[in-house]
């Protein structure tokens, strides 16, 4: 028989209804034996008393319900952005606050590699909050004129770079037409490179290939420690082109005795369904415990602040032309009856509610033609879904995971210039899916913004954006909504429910370890809370005990 | 001399789900007649080649019968084409199959980011039967119609499943909702590549006349001339849809640049150096639809653009 290990904690918030409240948790095997105060759990036979834990609160492990590994990998490269950030190691890299501070930066890192011709790469890039002074190459020059410099920004769809990367991609020239590349007087690039295509060739410069960065082991290794500093246990990669040989290595790293998350890599679909939705059906029966396996996300439209959501009538408040379909309508339909048929569950970014709209469509058709229970398919951003559409989310057995952080970082931009004051204050609308009874999850889109559950909770409950504005007051929820959207509302979506986001009999021992109470403290001070770490398939993780580079 | 290879022309194919894109592309491939065609198609999934084609499978590239290729770019694209043009022997042309909801317009200006590569003609397929229902569906209406706004050249697919009067007004329409565009109708996207392929620079041995007519759908004028002319004026002119003119080929003697060859495909024309000897005497091919083809109209275009 296994070793018993018995927490003691301050407090055990179990997120179960039969028993809310504990103060000890029995583990054997990584699972939970039983939650309760001690003298109901030595009844199980010899045990240890782990006593570490003893001041601290626990809640169930966190689960980020979308999320990148990439985040991870970027820390090896320059953090730009706007506002302080913490990485890997724990250090807090403040905020750049002007392009000045952002090429100051950039200056002080170059100045610690040795080869004058490695590239220099940042990310988190977003001038939205510099007035819109545009980044131009002469701008970058100023950090090298020899060295490719560049920067990705914080959206993740745009570049900035120097004369130098342009060069090496063959783009410092004349007689480029192309909507991505804008032009300076003199005919050449100005440095700026939006969408895909226009990003590419310098993002291979840079080193920032999403296909590269999307097998790094170092990246994953790193993406698990920002994890257990923000009390995650469960986090998705949604998504990824999963190949085949990065498989291996996924399966091997999650394994490792001293890894402490629990990965649910979710296999992206490009055009034709069919060759996907079965090779995810294929990959059910590889899973492990701490590599899961087998869904598919699907990207119907593009981004708001981009304008290439897809949005229905009246369209953009600024007035620009509707978005993208990322892919056709026609397909999502097929791919969801696909889906149906062969017990794939899907999740599908939409943004604009135009894109909501085809998704509800698409799903009602494919359910007439395969009718599956409990199939749990699942919205993920869904930003600007009505009430209508919640209601028809709740008919047809769809979950909904909504971007809650987004709402802090560009409600500003959605009230000023993308879809005007009414439809920004109802953005993210966490209240009313509750009230609807959809199931409902919040999330971060790591690295588009930090990976912290405890401030994607603050940021339903307050919805306060950068500026201060409380947009959309009807539509915040309250704590204990809040808390369960990050553990059992993100792991229902996943269909871990059973396994994960409370703390109960049977389930995986996977713990958020908090100096305070979640509950007890302000809601102001949600975001603040400090994590002391994780237990993690009964295995505890201090963050301040992690190793740094 | 220079020593960089001239760059490969891309034709652009794009339209909507089920417009016949993967149908025209096998028909080009069976029809290449020598010409190494390098076909880059979005991806495999559902089987875009003739099975007979195939010869050879190599991870994500086809081998095809008479030095064709096939690959598939997925979400590189521009990995994909850059690859292309990497390709020795280079292909001689390239058929980019874009998805079935991509903006051909988007796709075309992408291949200025590659010096490699040029734009061929964009090549739009519709499906004659279901076409004005598409154009009118609430989420891909509007996408319908861009892309067919974007085409130099519409190839107006399944038309054996309508009636001639619908074919009529069909054409109608589009010369509304698409006034730049060319249009041919066709079946199963039987036409002769010589109409939808060559803005490349250099004139091939084959004429303008399409191969297989057996419907004499088509009709070509070809004249034959002395005068120097101005070649951009002669190919602004030939833009002009009332010419009904869908593909002409020129053999120019410019005031100016001296021998050149001038390439129109749709609105679309180009204006290259004639390389080797000159020929004997400048001359000037155009095909149209028969009916539609304006003679006399293209005769006073060439009048009209004498240096």
């Amino acid at each position: 028989m296994s070793p018993i290990t018995i927490f003691q904690a301050r407090r055990i918030l179990t997120m179960a209804p039969s028993r809310p409240l504990a103060t000890h948790v029995a583990v054997r095997d990584g699972r939970i034996l039983g939650v309760g105060a001690l003298d109901e759990l030595t009844g199980w036979g010899p045990y240890r008393l782990e006593t570490r834990l003893a001041d601290k609160v626990l809640m169930p492990g966190l689960v980020e319900g979308h999320s990148h590994l990439m985040e991870g990998a970027f820390w090896r490269f320059v953090y730009c952005g706007c506002f302080d950030r913490r990485d890997p190691n724990g250090r807090t890299w403040p905020g750049a606050k002007t392009l000045d501070d952002v090429l100051a930066r950039l200056r002080e890192a170059q100045a610690r590699l040795a080869d004058p011709a490695q590239p220099l790469a940042g990310w988190g890039f977003d001038p939205i909050y510099f007035d819109n002074r545009r980044c131009v190459r002469e701008d970058l020059d100023r950090v090298s004129p020899t060295r490719p410099v560049g920067m990705i920004h914080a959206s993740g769809h745009i570049i900035n770079c120097n004369s130098a990367a342009l060069a090496a991609a063959g783009w410092l020239r004349s007689g480029i037409d192309h909507p991505g590349v804008p032009l300076g007087a003199d005919g050449l690039p100005t440095g700026e490179l939006k969408g895909p295509e226009a990003m590419m060739a310098v993002a291979g410069v840079l080193g920032l290939d999403r296909a590269v960065l999307a097998g790094d082991e170092a990246g994953l290794r790193l993406f698990s420690r920002l994890c257990v500093r923000a009390g995650v246990t469960t986090a998705t990669d949604l998504a990824s082109p999963l190949p085949d040989e990065a498989l291996p290595m996924l399966l091997r790293t999650t394994a490792e005795d001293g890894f402490p998350t629990r990965v649910v890599p979710l296999l992206r679909l490009m055009g034709a369904p069919e060759p996907t939705i079965l090779r995810a059906a294929a990959l059910q029966g590889q899973s492990s415990d701490r590599l899961r396996l087998g869904r598919v996300k699907i990207v119907a439209d593009g981004s708001i602040q981009g304008f290439s959501a897809r949005l229905r009538w009246p369209g953009y408040y600024n007035g620009a032309p509707n978005g993208l379909w990322y892919i056709a309508p026609e397909q999502l339909q097929q791919a969801l009856t696909l889906a149906l048929q062969h017990g794939v569950q899907v999740h599908v970014h939409t943004n604009g509610d135009e894109a909501t709209d085809a998704v509800l469509d698409g799903l009602e058709r494919a359910l007439e033609q395969h009718p599956r229970p409990d199939h749990r398919f699942t919205l993920q951003h869904c930003q600007l879904a009505d009430a209508a559409q919640f209601r028809r989310m709740k008919a047809l057995g769809l979950c909904v995971n909504l971007f809650a952080n987004h709402h802090f970082y560009w409600g500003d931009e959605h009230y000023r210039l993308t879809v005007g004051p009414e439809r920004a204050t109802r953005m993210n609308a966490c209240a009313t899916a509750l009230a609807t009874g959809v199931p409902l999850a919040i999330h971060s889109d790591a690295p588009i913004t930090p990976l912290a559950p405890l401030f994607t909770a603050w940021c339903a409950v307050h919805r306060l954006t950068a500026s201060g504005r409380t947009l959309g007051e009807h539509e915040r929820i309250g704590v204990a909504d809040a808390l369960r959207a990050i553990t059992l509302g993100a792991a229902w979506t996943l269909k871990l429910d059973g396994e994960i986001g409370s703390i109960e009999c049977g389930k995986r021992a996977d713990f958020c370890v908090l100096d305070d109470d979640p509950l007890a403290v302000p809601a102001m001070q949600l975001k603040d809370l400090p994590v002391w770490g994780v237990v993690q398939d009964g295995r505890i993780f201090a963050a301040s005990e992690l190793p740094t580079d | 001399m220079s020593a960089v290879a001239p760059p490969i022309p891309v034709s652009v194919i794009g339209g909507y789900l089920g417009a016949g894109k993967t149908t025209l592309v096998n028909h080009l491939l069976r029809h290449a007649e020598g010409r190494r065609l390098a076909v880059l198609v979005n991806d495999f999934g559902e089987l875009p080649i003739d099975d007979a084609l195939i010869e050879a499978r190599d991870g994500n590239l086809l081998r095809l019968a008479g030095g064709c290729v096939c690959c598939s770019f997925g979400s590189d694209l521009l990995g994909a084409l850059q690859q292309l043009g990497t390709m020795r022997p280079p292909p001689d042309q390239v058929l980019l199959e874009c998805s079935g909801v991509a903006r051909p317009g988007a796709v075309a200006r992408t291949l200025t980011l590659l010096p490699a590569l040029q734009r061929d003609a964009v090549l739009v397929l519709a499906d004659a039967e279901t076409l004005r229902e598409r154009a009118a569906d609430r989420y891909v209406g509007e996408l319908v119609q861009q892309q067919l706004a974007e085409a130099d050249l519409i190839v107006l697919n399944k038309c054996d499943r309508i009636a001639a009067h619908g074919l009529q007004a069909l054409q109608g329409w589009l010369t509304g909702v698409a006034p730049q565009a060319r249009v041919l109708p066709c079946t199963q996207g039987r036409l002769a590549p010589e109409l939808l392929l060559g803005l490349g620079s250099v004139p091939r041995a084959a004429g303008l006349a399409p191969a297989h007519d057996a419907a004499r759908q088509f009709a070509s004028v070809s004249v034959a001339f002395d005068h120097a002319v101005d070649a951009a004026r002669l190919a602004e002119a030939l833009a002009d849809p009332a010419l009904g003119l869908l593909r002409a080929k020129g053999l120019l003697r410019d005031a100016l640049r001296g021998w050149c060859v001038l390439q129109q495909v749709g609105a679309r024309g180009r204006i290259d150096a004639l390389p080797g000897t000159a020929p004997a005497q400048p001359r000037l091919v155009g095909i149209g639809l028969r009916g539609q083809l304006d003679e006399d109209a293209l005769r006073r275009a060439l009048a009209a653009s004498r240096a």
